[in-house]
């Protein structure tokens, strides 16, 4: 039905929107796994984060990829101020108030980015939003292009963070045995935000790689963070390298069911595919063993 | 001695009080000379997915009731005042219901808006329990006319309406420019708006010897539109037509503009961003030469152009949204102004009979059947050099046609 050029090009769209897709789901994993809950707020994070691009670039003429640079820290910030003040003191009492929390900080952030921004869907538009790399007979999306090469740079850093370096082992032996963390001396507190903070910083780094072709409004945050809750649980909670892979999946599913099925059929494939990991490996592809 | 003190201190107190109550009822004894206002209840989703298209139907509504009190209010009632009672329909149904539940509490003589046909739908039934009079704004399904509502009425053209000129002038369009479009590829949201309309259109249009290539449904929201804009790439149609929301326009706009997709030309149908001067400005040259078959005022309707001036002026695109809540709230106002009194089954009556032409946009005087405006009807828009000009019918058009749009 389709000629093999259009089938490829469906294929790599595919496999260069998953793997912003993995960006995206990296930090709610990374919370996930470490501090055991799950993120409502996230979806809302990033529409703040892309906002703040679309912000710096209007309003400072500042370029989204240079923004990352400045935005990252901020975000990476933010997350661990929300975590030690707010998230942190909740979870003393009771695990069950993060739900609550993470809920109420979502309505919340969407909320004020209503009240700051207004309803409007606002994009950025550059030269580079519409240029085009040809490869043979495939048009391959430049921005795209850069979103795929910045999000494997990025999961390779964080890789390289929690194997390599200190923050990243306490990170670890935090996730795996909290108590037993502690007790050796780690300040759970700190790794809690941490993470957290890492979690957002990755999430500013998406939104600046997102904005040179998406668009943004309040309620961006919904498109992405299903795929994203999905995507944790097919790569296996907690797993980078499971984020990037399942993403890259999820994204190549979405595209060619899309393609075959008809584009609101796309997110069939991806449920029949979750569905299939929760039956056959509950833990997902690259999770421990519960 | 202590409590004597505070005997006498409550004393003092209650004399003042009673002193500042007569002081501030004198006033209302004055104003009694003014007959009470008269509530208006405006429905719009400012809140949710919708929320762009409500805060410009809500700006409209308030530029109307604004207008029709510095005119002196409903002169056939003492000059009564509109007041508005604003209801957030958060772009659902339910939240739409609960609204006309607090409206009718509140003692609203009418509801205005809805926006969205689930909306209209919903908030239109509610309303009918309590013979409250309900002018849908925008929302285009035929159903919310065509269920026998006593209550429900559209000064805008619906869905069959809007089809059938969006088809005709098409054809006509096609025809002057010597028919160079021959094949079609539909492009449309996946709801009851998109999918019904790509329905008919796929019916419809080859009875005008067009062919239809495909019919893709998107959803909303869509992350991505690169694979459909893959397949229109191979398809390559010489027209297509898109019946999507803000935010998918824009990305297909985009998407096909990167793509290298251009097709004879974009006959957009309803759609959500063909006719908003927010996409031209953001995105000049993916919009140029863009069509759409849509709600538009009347250009050369003098009171529409000061309204505009002072959207304008306030920093605010003039959207098809505000001239249509603008007209639809000087409906009512002429109904009340007609029925004399603030009295529901008086004010349908008048609505019913309504040959309302003080309106900002390009139909004739109105003329309710089952409740549908049968004077009311689309124009076909172009985006022509940045600015979103009417095409077609030529007797509001304030350009012409550029068809096709691309060579």
């Amino acid at each position: 039905m389709y000629s093999p050029t259009i089938l490829i090009e469906a294929m790599i769209n595919g496999l260069l929107t998953g793997a912003i897709y993995a960006l995206i789901a990296l930090g709610l994993t990374l919370v996930y796994g470490v501090l055991h809950i799950i993120n409502f707020a996230h979806g809302a994070i990033l529409a703040s984060a892309m906002f703040a691009v679309w912000g710096l670039n209007v309003l400072g003429g500042i370029d989204p990829y240079l923004s990352i640079l400045f935005l990252a820290p901020v975000f990476f910030a933010l997350g661990y101020g929300v975590q030690r003040l707010i998230i942190g003191p909740a979870a003393k009492d009771d695990d069950g108030n993060i739900l609550l929390i993470t809920l109420g900080l979502s309505i919340f952030i969407e909320n004020a980015l209503l009240a700051g921004f207004g309803s409007d869907t606002r994009s950025i538009s550059s030269d580079f939003s519409f240029s085009v790399v040809e490869a043979g007979p495939f048009l391959i999306s430049s921005p795209r292009l850069v979103g795929f090469a910045g999000s494997l740079v990025v999961t390779a850093l964080l890789w390289f963070i929690m194997s390599r370096t200190d923050a990243g082992k306490a990170i670890r032996a935090v996730a795996k045995e909290k108590l037993g963390a502690s007790l050796m001396g780690i300040d759970v507190g700190h790794v809690y935000a941490l993470t957290f903070g890492l979690g957002c910083a990755a999430l500013a780094v998406a939104a600046g790689l997102l904005m040179p072709t998406f668009y943004v409004n309040p309620r961006v945050g919904g498109a992405f963070v299903n795929i994203a809750f999905t995507i944790v649980v097919l790569g296996g909670m907690g797993s980078i390298p499971g984020a990037m892979i399942g993403g890259l999946l999820i994204g190549l599913v979405e595209s060619l069911s899309g393609l075959l099925l008809g584009e609101s059929l796309g997110q069939i494939g991806i449920f029949i595919i979750f569905i299939l990991v929760l039956l056959l490996k509950p833990t997902g592809l690259f999770g421990a063993k519960a | 001695m202590t409590l004597v003190e505070t005997h006498l201190k409550r004393r003092t107190i209650l004399k003042g009080g009673a002193a500042a109550l007569a002081t501030l009822s004198a006033p209302a004894v004055l104003r009694a000379a003014e007959p009470a206002p008269i509530k208006v209840g405006i429905l719009q989703p400012v809140t949710g997915a919708l929320a762009q298209d409500g805060e410009y139907g809500r700006l409209g509504a308030e530029l109307a009731i604004e207008d029709i009190n510095k005119a002196g209010g409903i002169k056939s009632l003492g000059g009564a005042k509109l007041q508005m009672v604003f209801g957030d329909a958060r772009s659902n149904p339910e939240a739409g219901t609960q609204e006309v539940e607090r409206m009718q509490e509140e003692g609203v003589i009418g509801i205005v808006g809805g926006f969205a046909s689930p909306i209209c739908l919903a908030a239109s039934q509610a309303a009918s329990r309590y013979d409250l009079p309900y002018l849908v704004d925008v929302g285009v399904s035929d159903q919310i006319t065509g269920r026998g509502l006593k209550n429900t009425f559209r000064f805008a053209p619906g869905f069959s309406i809007c089809t059938a000129a969006a088809i005709q002038n098409l054809v006509r369009i096609n025809e002057a420019a010597g028919k160079p479009a021959k094949t079609v590829a539909l492009v449309h949201e996946d709801g009851l708006f998109g999918s019904g309309l790509a329905k008919l259109m796929a019916t419809e249009l080859p009875k005008y010897g067009f062919e239809i290539l495909d019919q893709i449904a998107v959803p909303t929201p869509s992350r991505d539109l690169s694979n459909v804009t893959l397949r229109l790439r191979s398809l390559n149609p010489d027209l297509i037509i898109p019946s999507t929301y803000y935010g998918e326009t824009v990305l297909l706009a985009r998407t096909m503009q990167q793509q290298r997709v251009r097709p004879k030309a974009v006959y957009a149908v309803l759609n959500g961003a063909a006719s908003n001067r927010r996409f031209v400005a953001e995105f000049p040259e993916a919009a140029e030469g863009v069509m759409d078959c849509n709600h538009w005022y009347d250009p050369r309707n003098a009171k529409s152009q000061a309204v505009q001036a002072r959207v304008e002026a306030a920093g605010k695109p003039y959207n098809y949204n505000i001239p249509l809540n603008y007209s639809s709230v000087g409906l009512l106002a002429d109904a009340l102004e007609r029925a004399g009194a603030a009295e529901r089954g008086k004010v349908i009556e008048a609505l019913n009979t309504s040959t309302f032409k003080d309106h900002l946009m390009p139909y004739g005087e109105t003329k309710f059947v089952n409740g549908q405006n049968m004077g009311a009807a689309p124009v076909s828009t172009q985006v022509q050099k940045g600015q979103i000009k009417v095409v077609y019918p030529s007797d509001f058009a304030d350009a012409k046609p550029m068809f096709p749009a691309n060579g």
